[in-house]
């Protein structure tokens, strides 16, 4: 009883997605300061050694529903069991990936249960919460903190009274750690006849899917070297991609780059694309909108090169470079070669 | 009877183009800069909408929007468009009102719309980018939903068929009517104003705006009773106060901070050859790099 929550979302492999391990790597460090369990929801079908996955990041009970109607996944099924086991366990706090499928369920969930919900949260903290008309003190609320107006502001949301204080998160804004070797721990499984509204919960047909892997990595990437229009063709986007492989990086992108044709969505870092927190970025050609900077701003080391001194992104870079990246990059990939061992 | 539509659309300040004029001295943004415009991908779902209605000729396209007295905008926007009729829901009690107590408000409105086939609207609107107003309407409404709608493949009396846009590919599902549906950015842009219609419309009011007007529109609204734009308030909905507005809202916001750009202390390199190679030895000996 009111524990943190986490939905597993489980990728087209059968395992459990990243963003929701992220989730739980979280989801511990918040439980151990309430001194509160964390637990797991899993919901899909022919789902083999969840415990080996998921025990390592602290899990201390899995809730496991199977089916074969149950993956992929639909949102009435999913929302009928979450909402019936949130019911049962009352959880503390609920948290959910901000994916297609976490955006999908989370409101719908949140909606049955007439709770709060923030979405896109960057960041996840517990404290207290007085209330200036009534004085009254709310101890250890979660306070939910996300970019809003198109990222030009950072709200600190709370749900004082109801529960689960609940939220989405984005891939790659928490990391994913392993706490402990142990795979031992409760697991319980559902039996969804008790869960479901009715065969009702399965109206929606799905005809046809084509969902890939994920190829491109840039998330867990240390180095990133992203590119801007600035970097002004495919072709030299090229020189990008040499520089990251001369120094074991990936090569990310601006939304501008990616709708010039420059280089695939995947690579996207920003507001709509994924949150990167690598220990260097370096942003070529990268005027720095702030879309783009609410997606990399917490790297450790940012070097930017640019034409334009005034270009926003100087302003929260360590290095800033002036001229142009075809110039540079041929240099940097030169004086790496010559410099390291 | 005929096929019903019910369009979600808001009027939202313009965050894509926060420019350097929107920024103030501080580094603040300056909301009153902003301009107030139709959210980009309500127009997306109108759109679909109004593909629909070309469809079928039995298609009746309703917009339903929610906010301050100037959001008529949006109903007047949408007809010059294709749409058929539009009422705002408009009430200071609704100020405050987080996604929960907006989907309610929203639901109740659409309730009184029944019955309907097809509730259209933007995934999300760009000055919050939750993308919860519609699953939560869907469940209050007690429909099916699909999120991330980018192509309208079949619709027919009973059922619809969608592509809808995943992180990383996509999906085709088929849904039974009535559904509520959130249309992607990657889904067709809308249609242009159709010059005809704006001329018909142009003069379409709302009671409130009417009473702004120094012209007297009596007459003309006799004649033309259909320039007369529907507000609905709490009273009209039916609407429980408490649900609605800050009463009615979980979420609390206990803090703003508006993000200003801090000047670090930065090294400024040129492009030559002895910069670039001190750089590289520098983060080498840090191991950064290497």
């Amino acid at each position: 009883m009111n524990n943190i929550f986490v939905y597993c979302e489980i990728t087209e492999e059968g395992t459990i997605a990243d963003v929701s391990l992220e989730l739980l790597s979280k989801g511990r460090k918040l439980a151990n300061e309430l001194n509160i369990k964390l637990e797991a929801v899993v919901i899909g079908s022919q789902i083999t050694d969840i415990e080996s996955q998921l025990f390592p990041y602290g899990v201390d009970v899995i809730h496991i529903a199977q089916d074969t109607r149950l993956f992929p996944y639909t949102t009435l099924p999913h929302a009928a069991i979450v909402v019936n086991l949130f019911k049962e366990e009352k959880p503390e706090i609920a948290l959910f990936g901000a994916t297609s499928i976490g955006r999908d369920l989370a409101p719908r969930v949140a909606s049955a249960l007439k709770c709060g919900l923030t979405a896109d949260c960057t960041s996840l903290e517990i404290g207290d919460h007085t209330e200036n008309k009534t004085q009254t003190t709310y101890k250890n609320l979660l306070y939910q903190i996300r970019p809003a107006f198109g990222g030009n502001i950072i709200a600190t949301i709370i749900n004082p009274d109801t529960r689960p204080q609940m939220a989405t998160v984005r891939e790659g804004v928490m990391k994913k750690e392993i706490t402990s070797k142990s795979t031992k721990g409760e697991v319980k499984v559902l039996d969804i006849e008790q869960y479901l509204s009715s065969d009702d919960d399965f109206v929606l047909e799905i005809i046809e899917r084509h969902v890939e892997q994920q190829k491109v990595n840039i998330k867990g990437a240390q180095i990133i070297i992203a590119g801007g229009y600035g970097v002004g063709s495919k072709e030299n986007f090229d020189l990008l991609f040499n520089l990251a492989e001369v120094i074991g990086g990936e090569v990310g992108a601006s939304r501008a780059a990616v709708d010039a044709g420059y280089v695939e969505h995947a690579r996207q870092i920003g507001q709509t694309g994924v949150t990167v927190r690598p220990k260097l970025y370096i942003a070529c050609g990268i005027s720095g909108a702030v879309q783009h900077r609410a997606g990399m701003d917490q790297s450790a080391k940012i070097i930017s090169i640019n034409n334009d001194p005034k270009a926003p992104i100087n302003k929260i870079a360590d290095y800033t470079i002036i001229g142009s990246v075809s110039d540079i990059v041929p240099k940097m990939i030169k004086y790496y070669k010559a410099n390291s061992k | 009877m005929s096929f019903r539509i019910v369009v979600l659309a808001k009027q939202v300040p313009d965050t894509r183009n926060v420019g350097k004029d929107a920024m103030k001295a501080d580094g603040t943004v300056n909301r009153a800069a902003l301009p107030a415009i139709y959210n980009p991908e309500d127009l997306n779902a109108l759109e679909m909408a109004l593909q629909i209605k070309k469809m079928r000729n039995d298609v009746e396209v309703i917009i339903l929007t929610m906010g301050p007295p100037r959001a008529a905008e949006i109903i007047r926007e949408s007809i010059y468009r294709g749409a058929d009729k539009g009422y705002l829901i408009t009430d200071r009690k609704f100020a405050g009102s987080d996604t929960l107590a907006t989907s309610y408000a929203i639901s109740l409105a659409i309730k009184k719309l029944a019955p309907y086939h097809l509730v259209i609207s933007g995934r999300q609107a760009i000055d919050g980018d939750t993308a919860q107003v519609g699953p939560q309407a869907a469940e209050k409404l007690g429909i099916p939903q699909i999120t991330y709608a980018e192509e309208l493949l079949e619709v027919d009396e009973n059922h619809i068929v969608i592509k809808r846009r995943l992180e990383r590919g996509i999906e085709v599902v088929k849904s039974p009517l009535p559904a509520l549906i959130t249309v992607h950015s990657s889904a067709p842009d809308c249609r242009a104003r159709n010059a005809k219609l704006l001329m018909k419309y142009k003069h379409a009011r709302t009671v409130t705006e009417l009473q702004e007007e120094t012209r007297d529109y009596t007459e003309l609204y006799n004649k033309r009773p259909y320039l007369q734009i529907d507000e609905w308030t709490v009273a009209d909905l039916d609407a429980d106060v408490e649900m609605l507005g800050l009463s009615g809202s979980p979420t609390k916001v206990k803090k703003i901070e508006n993000v200003v750009l801090q000047q670090k202390d930065s090294v400024l390199l040129t492009d030559s050859d002895k910069d670039i190679e001190l750089l590289i030895k520098e983060l080498l000996s840090t191991h950064i790099i290497g």
